[in-house]
């Protein structure tokens, strides 16, 4: 489903400093992929490049999605081929509701007509899945909302538009435990046997409850190992010294 | 030889606004002079008392020099300017008596059909003359009167003269002395006392004709514990020669009265617009001004609201609009003149391929306005690094006893939330479109419903203009 061969970018704004050093992955349909690392190890910068967010460029390799290179198609477009990111820090948009929003994002995402009574019905049911409050329909998207109700949204348009792939980026940085398990609850609503995860994590908190197939960790824009459940579990208890070398502290 | 500014302008996009009527005027004035001035007082039958003021108008600005703020408009030669052009048509009370050729322009901007549903009355103004008013029965029964200015003139005297020049004076600055030396067309209104109005008038004013330049006088008085709801539209298609408009609004609003006047002003890109408008409110009155600035080359507008009675309230909304060759240079003026007085402005303006929004604000809180208030919020929105936007308050404060507060804020739209947006499917046009129009909207909500949505096409124009 996706695959990412030998990557290596830069980050424009940031004195072209290297970030992905030749990182290699695939991901199959079905699968629910892991990525830890350290602060600064490339992370983030991986799940935007997939997104071809135009901060970071690629210097060398590619990126397939269902066999197609979708390593220089716009955001939008790739978007639209079904890749779905949960974002660290999700924008606000004031002026402009959560209906609203994902009324004409679902639109714009799937190209398709959908009645409003009927997306109006799922993005409620999505809502009630996720013991989000209805009343921030009618809010300013992300206005005033806590970390915990941003991420939430997040995956509440995750469970709305319905994607091939998801990534996401630390979503559960910030969270409580309450919040932890709602986001984990949506992931297993949107998990089949045609879909697939990429969670991006410092810790495995997330991890709880999902069947998880493999986990990677992301060293200096490297992939370093790569391992089942129990790779996630050393991490937890160890950190990433092994990795490090004697001069990082982790 | 004509202005020519070509290289400035860019009406493409415009559509609808953009529909140039071949409709043949009956008569052109080009140029200014005494004789031209007194021609047009002749043609319109005024009395001695309206020539007298035209003359002295004339004089005022042939002496007086370009306002010694804002963009330069010293390319602008009257001489090369039709001052007054008079449509192939008197003034009509039925849009079926409307030459077709003109009624077709109305019938695209809509007026007629907001007319049947929503509007107690409608005047239309085609270059130089009002074309068409018309109020309802109800409204007449009322003693509502709502009529062409140059009417007015003439069937109230009395009302007019009390009143004319007396919000804005002759010598306030050049461009207002032009206007009273040329003034044609417009709206009057008079609210008698206690008689509140449930549905908008609504006045529009089309200039149709190339190099030309429209002056059209707005009076409404709104008398003890009436209420009103003016709607003012302004609309031109595009050319490559210099138009001008230099309107006047004089607003007067008694004890207990209220006033919402809004306005979208919708200009082609050949348009120097230097329109004066000012409103008195007396006790416990309210004004609100609702303003929607798009278009124009150069906009210098500025309206001042005088707080003359205990309790009198300003309430001042603004959103402009700058694109490309654009210099939108507007801004408020309020006088507190009384104690509890009140002033509440909220400004917003966007600026995109090197347009520039200029915010001027001008506050005076005589000593006599104890325990007033006032609270400014002025936000910029800039879609590039070309564009410029900026906010330039000035406030005289004689009183202790006052609670103000001003807030400004200028940013450019965030790279973060396009791709954010283009994340989620849309292209980078509708992601700005949607930022845009999430800016606007607490501007937006406040307009009438119709031109909520005209404000909402007109973003979408502008920025599709300019990608697409």
């Amino acid at each position: 489903m996706l695959k990412i061969n030998n990557l290596y970018t830069i980050a424009e704004d940031d004195n072209d400093k290297k970030i992905l050093n030749g990182l290699n992955l695939e991901i199959n349909p079905g699968e629910i992929h892991v990525i830890m690392g350290p602060n600064g190890s490339g992370k983030s910068t991986l799940a935007n490049t997939i997104l071809n967010n135009p901060r970071y460029i690629v210097t060398q390799g590619n990126i397939e999605f269902e066999g197609k290179d979708i390593t220089n198609m716009r955001t939008n477009e790739i978007a639209k081929l079904g890749i779905f990111m949960s974002f660290q820090t999700p924008e606000e948009i004031p002026g402009i509701t959560l209906a609203h929003f994902l009324k004409s994002t679902k639109k714009s995402i799937t190209g398709e007509k959908q009645s409003i009574v009927e997306l109006s019905k799922e993005i409620s049911d999505n809502m009630n899945k996720l013991d989000m409050n209805k009343s921030y329909l009618n809010r300013d998207f992300n206005v005033g909302f806590s970390g915990g109700e941003k991420k939430k949204n997040e995956i509440l348009q995750m469970l709305t538009y319905n994607p091939k792939l998801v990534i996401l980026d630390e979503t559960d940085s910030g969270l409580d435990v309450d919040a932890i398990k709602t986001v984990v609850k949506g992931i297993s609503l949107y998990k089949n046997d045609n879909n697939a995860v990429l969670i991006i994590t410092h810790s495995t908190k997330m991890l709880e409850g999902l069947k998880i197939d493999k986990v990677h960790v992301l060293v200096n824009g490297k992939i370093v190992e790569t391992g089942d459940i129990s790779l996630a579990n050393y991490i937890d208890q160890n950190g990433y010294k092994k990795y490090l070398g004697d001069n990082h502290e982790n | 030889m004509k202005t020519n500014i070509d290289e400035y302008v860019d009406n493409g996009t415009r559509n609808i606004y953009n529909i140039k009527s071949e409709a043949e005027s009956a008569k052109k004035i080009l140029g200014l002079s005494e004789e031209i001035v007194r021609n047009i007082s002749k043609e319109k039958n005024e009395p001695d008392w309206v020539l007298d003021i035209r003359l002295k108008a004339l004089d005022l600005y042939n002496k007086m020099e370009d306002p010694d703020w804002g963009p330069d408009i010293s390319y602008l030669n009257i001489d090369e300017l039709l001052t007054y052009v008079k449509p192939n048509t008197g003034e009509n009370r039925s849009w079926e008596d409307v030459p077709d050729d003109i009624k077709e322009v109305f019938d695209k901007l809509g007026i007629p059909e907001d007319e049947k549903k929503s509007l107690a009355g409608v005047g239309a103004q085609f270059d130089s003359e009002m074309i068409y008013h018309n109020l309802t029965e109800k409204m007449k029964e009322l003693g509502v009167i709502y009529t062409n200015f140059d009417v007015a003139i003439q069937e109230y005297p009395e009302l007019v003269k009390e009143y004319f020049t007396k919000a804005v004076p002759l010598n306030d600055h050049k461009y207002i002395a032009l206007h009273y030396a040329l003034f044609s067309g417009g709206s009057f209104v008079y609210i008698p006392k206690g008689v509140k109005l449930d549905q908008p008038l609504q006045s529009y004013f089309r200039l149709n004709e190339k190099g030309a330049g429209q002056f059209e006088h707005t009076l409404i008085i709104v008398e003890d514990s009436a209420s009103l709801e003016f709607i003012e539209g302004c609309s031109a298609p595009g050319y490559n020669e210099l138009n001008l408009h230099a309107g006047c609004v004089e607003l007067f609003v008694k004890n207990n009265a209220y006033l919402r006047f809004s306005t979208i002003e919708n200009w082609s890109k050949n348009m120097l617009n230097l329109n004066t408008k000012k409103c008195y409110v007396e006790e416990n009155g309210t004004i609100e001004w609702i303003m929607g600035s798009f278009g124009s080359k150069v906009s210098m507008l500025y309206p001042l609201s005088v707080l003359n009675g205990r309790n009198a309230k300003c309430e001042f909304t603004n959103i402009s609009f700058a694109g490309k060759g654009q210099n939108l240079d507007t801004g408020f003026k309020v006088i507190h003149n009384a104690p509890n007085t009140k002033t509440v402005v909220n400004a917003k303006s966007i600026s995109k391929d090197g347009g520039i929004c200029l915010f001027r604000s001008y506050s005076w809180v005589k000593k006599n306005a104890k325990n007033s208030k006032l609270a400014l919020s002025c936000e910029s929105l800039m879609m590039d690094s070309e564009s410029r936007s900026d906010t330039i308050p000035v406030n005289n404060i004689e009183t202790s006893d006052c609670v103000f507060s001003h807030e400004a804020s200028i940013g450019k739209i965030s790279e973060k939330a396009i791709f954010y947006l283009m994340s989620r499917g849309m292209s980078e046009v509708e992601a700005k479109a949607l930022i845009v129009r999430g800016f606007a909207e607490p501007i937006a909500k406040a307009f009438p419903v119709e031109y909520a949505v005209e404000m909402n096409r007109l973003i979408n124009l502008e920025l599709e203009g300019s990608i697409g």
